[in-house]
C-alpha cells in the first residue's frame, strides 16, 4: 500500500480552543501510519467570511488550495467547517470555468494560480475509505466492550449533499457509526441525530442554539449513551465547553461527557488516557473511563 | 395587559415591490433557482432555527425576494439567524438553495447598507492582522511548544490584505455599521 501523506489543515478553532482534538488525532494518525506534513503559510479556510462576503471567502479558500498544490499533497482536516468550505470552493473552481477565471483573476494579484490538483478530505474521510476498517480494527488493541455512545456527525460533513462526494446519507450518516463501532463500543441511535449544533450562530443570539444543544443533549441522554461523539471542533465546543452554560440556563443538570473521535479510538488502541488529553474536556468522563481497563 | 391587541395589517403596497429584484438576486452564485421556489415550506418545516424563534422563515424569504420587498428584506435582523445547517437546500424538491439565497442576501446587506453583526467585524478583522480569526494569545503557542506539537503556521500576511483589498472588503470594513445581537 502506497504510504498515506496529507497536508495537515489545522484551521483556527483547535488551535484557538481546542487542542485536545489534536493532539490526540496525530497520536492516533501516526499510530495507523499516516503521515501529515506541517503547513509553513497558511489563511482562515473562509467559512466566517462567506455571511459577509462570498468572493472574498471562496478566495481565500482558493488561496490555501494553491498552497495543498505547491505541495503536491491532498489536504487533510479535523474540521467540518474547513472540510466543508475548502472541498465546496475546489468543486466548484474545478467544475465552473467562469467562476474559475474569476478567482484565478484574484490570486494572479498575489502571484498564485488554482490548477485542481487536490483533493480535501476531513478525518473521517480518511480513516474510513483510505486507511480502512481492517487496519483500524487490527490497531484495536482494548475495545472498549461494553461502552454506550452515540455519535454528531455534523452538517458540513455531509450536506449539502450535492457537493460532498463521500458516499454517507445526510438523512442518516453511517460513516462514523461503523467508525465508532471499530472500538468495540456500541454506537446508539437517537432521535434527530442529524440536528445541527447551531454553534454558528452563537455570536448573533444564543438562546436558539442553546436550546437546540439542550435538545440534543436530552435526546442522547434518553438513550442512556455514556458519551457524545465528535469530529468537529466547532459542534464539540457547543455541546462540551458550552454545556455548563446551558445547564445554568435551563437550570437544569445534563452532565454527558463529549468526546473526539480520535479519544475514543486512541483509547480503544490502547494509548494511555494522559496522552488522550481527556483531562482537558469540560464535562469530565470520569464515569467512562472507570469502565474502561488501564 | 389583557386587552385585544389592535390588529394591525400588514399590508404590502405595490410601490414597495421592485419586480427586477427576482432576476438581480437570481443572477448570483446560490440563488440561481430563486424562480423555482413554489412556496411548500418544505425548508421551513425542516429549519432546525424555524423551530425555536418566532421570526426567521425561509419560506417567507424566498417568497418576499420573488416578490421584489428588497427594503424589508435587507433590514430584517432575521437574517442572520440561518445556521448554514444546509437541510433546506438537502430537501428542497424544486432543487432551490434556499440557504444560498440567505447568503447572498446578508452580503448585500453588507454591501449596500454597510451594516454587519459586531462577531463578523471582529473575525474578519483578527483574519486581516493575523491569517486566523480568532487572535490566539501568546500563552496558547508557549504551550504548544511545552507539549510538543509544532508550530503554528505562519500566515502571509501581505497576501492577506491584497486579497482583502481587491475584492473590495477592506473598505467595507473601515467603515461598517455593527449591531449586536438578534432576537428571537
Amino acid at each position: 500500500m502506497s504510504e498515506q501523506k496529507y497536508l495537515f489543515f489545522l484551521g483556527c478553532v483547535i488551535p484557538y480552543r481546542l487542542a485536545s482534538y489534536e493532539v490526540s488525532a496525530r497520536k492516533v494518525l501516526d499510530k495507523l501510519g499516516v503521515k501529515l506534513v506541517e503547513m509553513s503559510d497558511f489563511n482562515c479556510c473562509g467559512f466566517p467570511m462567506d455571511p459577509i462576503d462570498h468572493e472574498l471567502a471562496l478566495t481565500l479558500a482558493a488561496r490555501n488550495l494553491c498552497l495543498a498544490e505547491q505541495e503536491g499533497l491532498n489536504i487533510l482536516t479535523l474540521c467540518n467547517g474547513c472540510f466543508g468550505t475548502l472541498n465546496k470552493a475546489n468543486k466548484t473552481l474545478k467544475e465552473d470555468k467562469k467562476f474559475r477565471d474569476k478567482i484565478n483573476g484574484n490570486l494572479k494579484e498575489i502571484g498564485m494560480e488554482f490548477k485542481g490538483t487536490v483533493e480535501v478530505k476531513h478525518l473521517v474521510h480518511v480513516l474510513a475509505e483510505d486507511v480502512g476498517f481492517e487496519k483500524i480494527k487490527d490497531a484495536v488493541k482494548k475495545p472498549l466492550t461494553g461502552l454506550h455512545v452515540a455519535q454528531h456527525t455534523g452538517c458540513h460533513l455531509v450536506r449539502p449533499a450535492k457537493h460532498v462526494n463521500h458516499g454517507d446519507d445526510p438523512e442518516n450518516p453511517t460513516m462514523l457509526k461503523n467508525l465508532i463501532r471499530l472500538t468495540g463500543a456500541e454506537c446508539l441511535d437517537y432521535m434527530d441525530e442529524t440536528e445541527c449544533c447551531g454553534n454558528p450562530i452563537i455570536g448573533v443570539n444564543e438562546e436558539v442554539p442553546f436550546q437546540m444543544a439542550k435538545e440534543k443533549l436530552e435526546h442522547v441522554r434518553a438513550v442512556k449513551a455514556q458519551a457524545l461523539i465528535t469530529v468537529c471542533p466547532f459542534c464539540h465546543m457547543m455541546y462540551d465547553l458550552n454545556q455548563p452554560r446551558i445547564e445554568r440556563a435551563f437550570n437544569e443538570k445534563i452532565g454527558i461527557p463529549v468526546l473526539h473521535y480520535t479519544q475514543l479510538l486512541g483509547l480503544a488502541m490502547g494509548f494511555p488516557r494522559e496522552e488522550l488529553a481527556l483531562n482537558e474536556l469540560r464535562v469530565k468522563p470520569t464515569e467512562l473511563l472507570s469502565q474502561i481497563q488501564e | 395587559m389583557s386587552e385585544t391587541q389592535e390588529y394591525v395589517p400588514n399590508v404590502i403596497k405595490a410601490e414597495e415591490m421592485d419586480p427586477k429584484f427576482k432576476y438581480e438576486i437570481s443572477k448570483l452564485p446560490g440563488a440561481e433557482k430563486l424562480m423555482l421556489c413554489f412556496q411548500c415550506g418544505t425548508c421551513t418545516a425542516d429549519c432546525p432555527i424555524s423551530r425555536f424563534n418566532d421570526f426567521y422563515r425561509p419560506r417567507k424569504i424566498a417568497r418576499m425576494v420573488q416578490l421584489g420587498l428588497k427594503d424589508r428584506l435587507l433590514s430584517d435582523d432575521a437574517l442572520w439567524l440561518c445556521s448554514t445547517c444546509f437541510t433546506c437546500v438537502d430537501h428542497c424538491p424544486q432543487n432551490v438553495e434556499i440557504a444560498g439565497i440567505v447568503r447572498v442576501l446578508r452580503n448585500m446587506i453588507v454591501k449596500e447598507k454597510g451594516v454587519m453583526p459586531l462577531v463578523f467585524k471582529e473575525l474578519a478583522s483578527n483574519l486581516l492582522k493575523t491569517g486566523y480569526v480568532y487572535m490566539i494569545p501568546e500563552s496558547r503557542h508557549r504551550r504548544r511548544e511545552q507539549r510538543g506539537l509544532p508550530p503554528l503556521p505562519k500566515p502571509n500576511l501581505e497576501h492577506i490584505t491584497k486579497i482583502f483589498e481587491i475584492t473590495g472588503f477592506s473598505k467595507i470594513l473601515e467603515n461598517v455599521k455593527t449591531f449586536e445581537k438578534v432576537k428571537s
